[in-house]
């Protein structure tokens, strides 16, 4: 089911079948051109599934932004190893909540894009790493593997050629590391999900040691419309460098939070006012943060003009990133925001990188020492150094993603964290957030 | 130990899902899916599993600390996790959980006395475009207010 109400500025490609009646079901999924890329792509050679994939601009949708058709020529296709698929489903970067809609709504379009992805890697079986809490997701997952089997395009001699495919589902037991691919991999494999060191890449070193194409579940959802319509159609629904939409969720004080599917390239102000239907209260534009908790946060001057996609992130100095979008009024404490970050990388760090275990730690413990009005005027400063020592200084981004937000915020609104100092009280202290319907 | 049918029929499809040799991935599936039935992760279970993925009951354990989802003792039958990450403070959710707090008189972790509702703040749990979010068990509850959320409250209480 939908939580909340499609926008009409929305292209819906990935989200074409939300909404219709039983839009899980195979038999839906049927009724609107389901499978049509699978008997296409049975027909394709590897190479030319690839070519398709690198010619619609398809680029990570967890967070990288990688192309999708360069990481999957990664995978050694004449290796004697078996390969695998493996579909990231972790969802753990705080403010995404796309592939639960994704899955919830149209799991058979992932099992599709799944078997594109093996076809052009050679790959005869694939796992979907689901986090624990999305539980009844699996059941969704788990009905639809069954009924693909039932019809033919899971298992031995899909559609009657020698192409054969597995599909399983994999639950995690929450850990946000989980959703970065290295550590997601040690955690599939039984162990705890300490990241790995690379190269090499999963391509080539991936689940049980085999070459693995491992992707988000908006990166295999967007497979079979790329094969169905071709490449061509799917790049010029996007930017140059980008093609394609992208499902963004719209949190925070926004009238109209939620879901949608915007081509790349959206304008930053149309998506607040227009899809989002303005920040609550009538209130100002504070900060932002475009795709996730671990991206730099941006003021609302730098807001402006400013498109949804990746290279116009970058010139900002920040990410697209998952499409997890924070808007941010006026009335916001940017301490605490700063501050709840924090608390949030500091309980996930696994504790493999010192640096990463030891920074977040220390922040946390400084930004609420900052908080409860007990901070000094030097702390402004440790909280920078201690962030940007951090910073490429882990195995894995998590140590990054927790100190850029961090520098970005003290930066930008050191003001704010002069506002604190001396036991002065917090000056939102008295801000209620919840919505007064 | 003995389970459920339905539970040893996902533990038979669990071990037959990954490549030979590779038991072990099972695990934490296993840890999880048995922990709904056990009520939390107990010595007996942590043998158990070890036994039936080939390992030794030490490896389990050290994967079991990383996971926060997984329990040695038993929550509240009806295990309420408010999530007060980002999304979820902008609209709310610290008011939520103290609320919860307070009427409850539990913190972070605890059960009430009559063993029938814990609480545990948790972190980002994917409903941030429907914040503030909770979730009962494995049920999702959006855009909850302090109302809603004292509705909620004395429905799990009377619930059996």
């Amino acid at each position: 089911m939908l939580y909340n109400e499609p926008s009409p500025l929305e292209v819906r490609v990935l989200s074409r079948r939300f909404g219709l009646p039983n839009s899980a079901s195979i038999d839906t999924y049927l009724a609107t051109d389901g499978y049509k890329a699978l008997r296409k792509a049975l027909e394709m050679k590897p190479e030319e599934i690839i070519e398709e994939v690198k010619t619609s601009n398809l680029r990570g949708r967890g967070g990288a932004g990688f192309s999708t058709g360069m990481k999957w020529s990664f995978v050694p296709r004449t290796s004697p190893k078996p390969k695998y698929i493996v579909v990231n489903a972790d969802e753990s970067e705080p403010v995404t909540c796309k592939d639960r809609v994704l899955i919830e709504n149209d799991p058979h379009q992932l099992i599709e894009g799944m078997l594109i992805a093996a076809l052009a890697a050679d790959a005869h079986a694939g796992y979907i790493y689901i986090r624990g809490e999305y539980r009844y997701l699996i059941d969704i997952l788990d009905t639809a593997i069954a009924e693909a089997y039932q019809h033919g395009y899971l298992g031995k001699n899909i559609l009657g050629t020698s192409f054969s495919f597995d599909a399983y589902t994999h639950t995690g037991a929450g850990a946000y590391e989980c959703g970065e691919e290295s550590a997601l991999l040690e955690s599939l494999e039984g162990k705890r999900g300490i990241p790995r060191i690379r190269p090499p890449f999963p391509a080539v070193v991936g689940a049980f040691q085999c070459p693995t194409v491992l992707n988000n579940v908006e990166t295999y959802c967007a497979a079979p419309a790329i094969i169905r319509d071709g490449g061509a159609a799917f790049a010029a629904l996007g930017v140059p460098k980008a093609g394609g939409t992208k499902l963004t969720c719209l949190t925070g004080h926004v009238n109209k939070p939620g879901v949608y599917e915007l081509p790349l390239g959206f304008s930053v102000d149309k998506m607040i006012n227009e899809v989002g239907g303005g920040i609550r209260g009538g209130k100002k534009l504070k900060a932002f943060i475009p795709g996730g908790s671990s991206c730099p946060v941006l003021t609302a001057a730098e807001c402006e003009g400013l498109t949804m996609d990746y290279d116009a992130m970058a010139k900002r100095k920040t990410m697209l990133g998952s499409g997890g979008v924070v808007i941010m009024d006026e009335d916001t404490c940017m301490v605490k925001v700063a501050l709840r970050i924090m608390r949030f990388y500091a309980h996930e760090s696994c504790g493999w990188c010192i640096p990463c275990r030891e920074g977040t730690s220390w922040l946390r413990k400084t930004l609420v020492r900052f908080h409860d009005g007990m901070g000094q005027r030097d702390d402004i400063g440790l909280i920078g150094d201690l962030a940007k020592n951090m910073l490429g200084r882990t195995f894995c981004p998590l140590g990054d993603a927790a100190a850029l937000p961090t520098i970005s915020i003290v930066e930008k609104w050191a003001a704010e964290f002069e506002a604190h100092l001396n036991g002065r009280p917090c000056p939102y202290e008295n801000v209620s957030q919840l919505v007064m319907a | 130990m003995t389970f459920s049918p339905e539970l040893e029929a996902k533990f038979d499809k669990l071990l037959k899902s990954y490549p030979p040799g590779r038991q072990r991935a099972a695990m934490v599936p296993m840890l999880l899916f048995a922990q709904d039935e056990v009520g939390s992760v107990t010595r007996e279970l942590v043998d158990e599993v070890a036994k039936r993925v080939g390992v030794q009951a030490l490896q389990v354990d050290e994967v079991i600390t990383y996971y926060s989802m997984l329990h040695r003792k038993p929550l509240g039958k009806h295990h309420v996790q408010i999530c007060t990450n980002i999304s979820c403070l902008l609209t709310g959710g610290e008011e939520l959980w103290k609320h919860a707090c307070a009427k409850l008189g539990i913190g972070h972790k605890e059960v009430t006395p009559d063993g029938r509702i814990s609480l545990e703040e948790v972190e980002c749990i994917g409903a941030c475009s429907w914040a503030p979010a909770l979730q009962v068990n494995y049920d999702f509850h959006h855009q909850v207010t302090p109302e809603k959320l004292d509705q909620l409250l004395d429905r799990l209480r009377k619930l059996t």
